[in-house]
């Protein structure tokens, strides 16, 4: 279990921080948006239910979209398009 | 920000789903248990009083994600005020019900004292937490989701707990000459050795020699309705809530607010209007607050009244009425705070293992005097720890959100090394962001916010180690992209 943030197209990320706990998601997550350019999409996969909170009020203050969420099992696949 | 709607893989009738019905068990093990311990002495109840209210407030800190560690930490490492907010509204509801139990008579709290050392633990605590991914009610609740590492985090803070409170030794070295004087000439009996042990010297030469009060009391108001409602909850509860809650929203919400309601020159009304957005832009985290705002007074109501009905300050006292003295304090006395508290009964749990394994820890002023060292089947605050996993377990299974997580070694490290700092932090503090923040500043004593002061410094240098450690180990990782 580790980190790992890669390309998977044009304009597409993905970023796993499954197995782990507060605070990384949401500070790899800030990074990771930070990385990209804006309209480019970061497919999220983690599992720290408290993060996901945190990671949406960060899109909703940087004006970012949610657009597409599967939430089950205990992990979450969400895919934010960038501001 | 525009939100998609959440796909759900199979859409299973929530009581057909496998975890909806572990979650059914859960509950049903809680409740089984509860009758099976009224079978065997109906005074249980004052002991499952702790059980069900920890299975709420487990079931609600989940709910609403709500853990402290977050409120200070992710303002600094990610500038989100969410749970800032949400800790504010639960201050504001618990004092308003707190001083409602007040008036009644019914009240179970007891001041803190007053001193550095709260600065000092608080910070130590406020580190720690940013570490371990959370509070000390935080990483119960996360336990109940399954989280392994939070676990580690439990195990850390209670383990480091009791050895703090009965180490001896070269620790002694640590504490003053003018407090072991003070220690030496407290007319203490001879069995608690309180002039050895660096916390026992500690406690009697420098905590009792402090002052514990609340503002009713500073303002000459104590016992009166007028002093309880204007100078504990107005001046010491609601005001701050509101001077924070103000300066969140200026610093962390406002601009972003602003921007995307498209107001330029923003009149009073759009001001207040932003504020309400900030307090419910989480609703699952403002909810929590005000349930777990109301459920904490309640709980000071439920324990006020039941030692009323049985006649005792203390559940040592139904301990023994009820034929069990072992593991009590020499005053007959165990831990029984009556509201809501995490790190004591942590301690009690590492203490009694130690015990079991040789350490006796009885001859400190933490167990020996004040706390004891139950068998964790007759500590009540313990089940209330252990009713917020099961709470939060309850909730994450029904809203399928439990998962097995094993740590790493990072993460593991982490737990027990974060863990260990807010265990020394929480005892120098004499408590945690609950018992030393939460349950005072709701109750009249001030010191819960000279806490938060010093937990939020040590979050902020937390924050920024924590920061550093990230940058270089990604560095050093370099994945495919880099980060």
């Amino acid at each position: 279990m580790a980190m790992s943030f890669n390309k998977t197209g044009d304009h597409e990320w993905e970023l796993n921080v499954c197995g782990y706990t507060c605070p990384h998601p949401q500070m790899y997550t800030k990074k990771a948006l930070q990385k990209i350019e804006s309209g480019d999409v970061l497919s999220l996969i983690f599992d720290n239910p408290s993060s996901g909170e945190s990671i949406m009020a960060m899109c909703e203050a940087e004006g970012s979209d949610l657009i597409d969420r599967q939430d089950a099992g205990g992990s979450f696949v969400w895919k934010i398009r960038k501001a | 920000m525009n939100v998609a709607s959440t796909s759900i893989a199979t859409e299973t009738h929530w009581l057909l789903r496998k975890s909806s019905v572990q979650a059914m068990g859960v509950f049903l093990f809680v409740a089984l248990g509860s009758l099976w311990a009224l079978a065997q002495d109906t005074r249980f109840a004052y002991l499952l009083v702790y059980v069900w209210f920890g299975l709420a407030y487990g079931a609600l800190l989940q709910y609403g994600r709500f853990c402290m560690a977050s409120a200070v930490r992710d303002l600094f490492a990610v500038k989100v005020p969410r749970m800032a907010v949400g800790v504010m509204i639960a201050v504001a509801l618990y004092a308003v019900v707190a001083a409602i139990v007040s008036l009644a008579g019914f009240s179970t709290f007891h001041p803190n004292a007053m001193g550095w050392h709260i600065v000092i633990g608080a910070a130590i605590f406020g580190f720690g937490i940013v570490f371990t991914g959370g509070c000390a009610s935080g990483s119960l609740y996360k336990a109940g989701e399954g989280n392994m590492n939070s676990m580690l985090v439990i195990l850390a803070i209670s383990f480091s707990q009791a050895i703090v409170v009965s180490a001896s030794g070269w620790w002694d070295a640590l504490v003053p000459q003018s407090w072991l004087d003070a220690a030496a000439a407290q007319d203490m009996p001879a069995e608690l050795t309180i002039t050895q042990g660096w916390f026992d010297i500690f406690t009697a030469g420098y905590i009792w020699g402090l002052k514990g009060t609340t503002m009713a009391e500073v303002l000459g108001m104590a016992e009166t309705a007028r002093g309880i409602i204007l100078a504990n909850t107005l001046l010491t509860a609601i005001l701050p809530v509101m001077i924070i809650l103000v300066a969140l929203y200026v610093l962390y919400y406002r601009k972003g607010y602003l921007r995307r309601s498209g107001k330029a020159s923003p009149s009073l009304r759009d001001e207040l209007a932003g504020m309400w957005a900030m307090c419910t832009s989480s609703k699952n985290t403002a909810l929590a607050g005000i349930g777990l705002g109301i459920l904490a007074g309640l709980h000071m109501y439920v324990t006020g009244a039941l030692r009323e009905h049985y006649g005792i300050f203390n559940f040592g006292e139904l301990l023994v009425a009820m034929g069990y003295t072992s593991g009590l304090s020499i005053q007959d006395t165990v831990f029984d705070p009556g509201y809501w508290y995490i790190t004591t009964q942590e301690a009690q749990w590492g203490g009694w293992i130690m015990q079991k394994l040789g350490i006796d820890s009885m001859d400190s002023i933490f167990f020996g005097l004040d706390n004891g060292l139950p068998n964790p089947l007759l500590n009540a605050p313990g089940f209330m720890s252990i009713g917020i996993i099961l709470g939060a377990a309850i909730m994450a299974l029904s809203r399928r959100e439990f998962k097995w997580k094993l740590p790493s070694w990072e993460t593991a490290f982490f737990a027990i090394v974060g863990g260990t700092l807010m265990g020394i932090g929480a005892r120098l503090a004499m408590g945690c962001n609950i018992g030393a923040f939460f349950a005072t500043v709701t109750n009249g004593d001030p010191s819960g916010w000279v806490f938060l002061i010093g937990m939020t410094i040590g979050a902020y240098i937390g924050v920024k180690v924590f920061t550093w450690w990230m940058d270089w180990s990604t560095a050093r990782k370099g994945s495919e992209c880099g980060l």
